[in-house]
């Protein structure tokens, strides 16, 4: 195996690195920019039961070191994307990680069924985060009740391990882990994005139609590194981190924090080659710090704090 | 795809706040098409992280030279105008689907409408469609006479019709008080500038053939995250990007 090789539920990954949801499409767009089998895996885009047109716009602002969005979980459906989307991504032999977002839990059920369903698909990450939608969303996760009572409905009926992508914007991030663990999650993702919002100074209005946004980026980093450091110290899953990722030592430093694999977002929209660059820098930076395995920085961030038995 | 250095010969206020950027390097060779764009970096140690979309003005292929015009509205476009001569940008592009020159059906005249910073890129499309033995005219609003640019440049194309809402330049008014004069059924309207302008422009020119190309906030250009969408009724989904399948669509093909 190589040194950069990582196992998790259902995701086979020769590297630690994915694009993140909602920032890569259906890998169609950057598969023209390079080989997408570089990859360690891919995370499609939120899949919706009916399609979805989304937010109107603007849906993006920038900010300091990061940036809003409300794109509003736009999607063809789940349909049109197990027949037209997902079956473009086999050439690569790369883990699909479906994400999946709904407004009802029949929808996020029914979406999973369907989803988990296809062949080329890993994993499915449930999508109780996404602050830009109406219903649904973040609704299931800010409540530690009705994210477990998914997370539990969600398992039952899917075929592939099921990761849960944590908001940022609750009062204890630990709780809601432990709790979606609890319910049978086989991994958490994290961090979504934290809702912000930016004005206009010369109107006074906000930039975003839809008011306010998901903020992302490298801004965010610190609070993603924060947050993965602390669940992780306190679940036995492994842990997706995110959270403005745009080097190979944003890698190292996240997974030393907790992670077992790293998402890209937002830095694709500023180099699309970000991910191949940063696979290709991960072993040298590995030599620097006298590291043969990448597994091996999983967590050094907590390894000298001895965490009670009993803090469950 | 493309993703290339380029390096600043200069970068100059001709009005007010608005900028001419002239840019040296191999990767101009590819940028051929008017109405695309390019997709600017402000710089690896800017925390302005996002790429700005800037048209393409002009081009001289002898000097490998491009010309983007730009106005310096927000941090990232300010800093940008504080960009010295021999510092070098990182660039995507050329990016969408621009103008296509050679594959409209032919006609005589052409009507090439802009407003604001919507403006530059009817300068190289206007350039490209004479030398192709086209007849152009151009109608360009400003807000007022000191935001105004391009003036001679294009009245040495064909002529040129100025509007300034304060009526400091001009005919007092928006573009479409001053392009009535100018439209006949002979004419292929092209048009560049804010969704209000352009709406307006399509009623005034209901009946004509033409292209239109739109702006909007983008993330990352290549049709990827679903930032800029306009909806259509011509697609079964409803919906199209404005950075991928335009900027540039045939008149009457987007809801504005």
């Amino acid at each position: 195996m190589s040194r950069l090789h990582v196992s998790l539920p259902g995701l086979n990954m020769k590297n630690p690195i994915l694009p993140a949801s909602g920032c890569f499409g259906f890998g169609k767009e950057y598969a023209k920019w390079y080989d997408l089998s570089v990859l360690g895996g891919i995370t499609i885009k939120a899949a919706t039961l009916e399609g979805r047109f989304g937010n109107p716009t603007p849906r993006v602002a920038e900010t300091e070191s990061g940036m809003l969005n409300a794109i509003g979980l736009q999607n063809p459906g789940v349909t049109k994307i197990l027949e037209n989307e997902i079956p473009h991504l086999e050439p690569y032999h790369i883990p699909i990680l479906a994400n999946i977002a709904g407004s009802t839990e029949e929808e996020y059920i029914e979406v999973t069924k369907q989803i988990s369903a296809h062949p080329l698909v890993s994993a499915v990450e449930l999508n109780i985060s996404c602050p830009n939608v109406k219903e649904g969303g973040i609704q299931f996760g800010t409540h530690y009740q009705s994210a477990a009572d998914l997370t539990r409905k969600v398992k039952e009926v899917s075929e592939k391990p099921v990761y849960v992508k944590l908001s940022p914007n609750v009062s204890d991030i630990v709780e809601m882990a432990i709790a979606v663990e609890d319910a049978g999650a086989d991994g958490l993702s994290m961090i979504n994005t934290l809702v912000g919002m930016k004005l206009d100074w010369r109107t006074g209005l906000p930039i975003l139609a839809n008011k306010t946004g998901g903020l992302s980026g490298p801004a965010i980093k610190p609070v993603a590194i924060r947050m993965i450091y602390e669940v992780s110290k306190r679940v036995s899953i492994p842990i997706i981190g995110m959270g403005g990722v745009a080097t190979a030592e944003d890698v190292l430093e996240m997974m030393s924090a907790g992670a077992s694999a790293v998402a890209v977002g937002t830095a694709n929209f500023v180099n699309p080659y970000v991910c191949p660059e940063i696979i290709e820098k991960l072993p040298e930076l590995l030599d620097q710090i006298g590291m043969e395995h990448i597994s091996e920085l999983i967590g050094r961030s907590t390894k000298e704090w001895k965490t009670p038995l009993s803090s469950r | 795809m493309r993703k290339h250095e380029l390096t600043i010969t200069s970068n100059d206020e001709i009005a007010h706040r608005i900028y001419e950027m002239k840019l040296n390097g191999p990767g101009v060779k590819g940028m051929t098409t008017p109405g695309k764009f390019l997709h600017v970096s402000i710089g690896k140690h800017s925390s302005k992280l996002l790429r700005r979309p800037i048209s393409i003005c002009d081009v001289d292929f002898e000097k490998e030279e491009v010309t983007l015009l730009y106005r310096a509205h927000g941090d990232g476009t300010i800093q940008l105008s504080q960009k010295q001569n021999g510092e070098r940008l990182d660039i995507l592009g050329p990016l969408g689907n621009g103008f296509s020159v050679e594959t409209t059906p032919k006609k005589k005249n052409a009507l090439l409408v802009g407003g604001g910073i919507g403006v530059p890129p009817l300068y190289y499309l206007g350039k490209q469609l004479k030398d192709q033995g086209v007849n152009v005219t151009f109608v360009i609003g400003f807000h007022s006479r000191k935001d105004s640019f391009y003036v001679e440049k294009f009245s040495e194309l064909g002529e040129t019709a100025v509007t300034t809402v304060d009526g400091t330049l001009g005919t007092k008014g928006f573009v479409t008080d001053a392009m009535e004069p100018f439209m006949c059924t002979e004419s292929m309207i092209y048009s560049v500038g804010p969704a209000v302008m352009l709406k307006a422009v399509e009623q005034k020119a209901a009946g004509l053939d033409g292209y239109l190309s739109l702006e909007e906030r983008m993330g990352c250009g290549i049709g990827a995250c679903f930032a800029c969408v306009c909806p259509t009724e011509s697609k079964e989904s409803g919906y199209v990007k404005i950075c991928s399948d335009g900027p540039v669509f045939k008149m009457g093909e987007v809801v504005l």
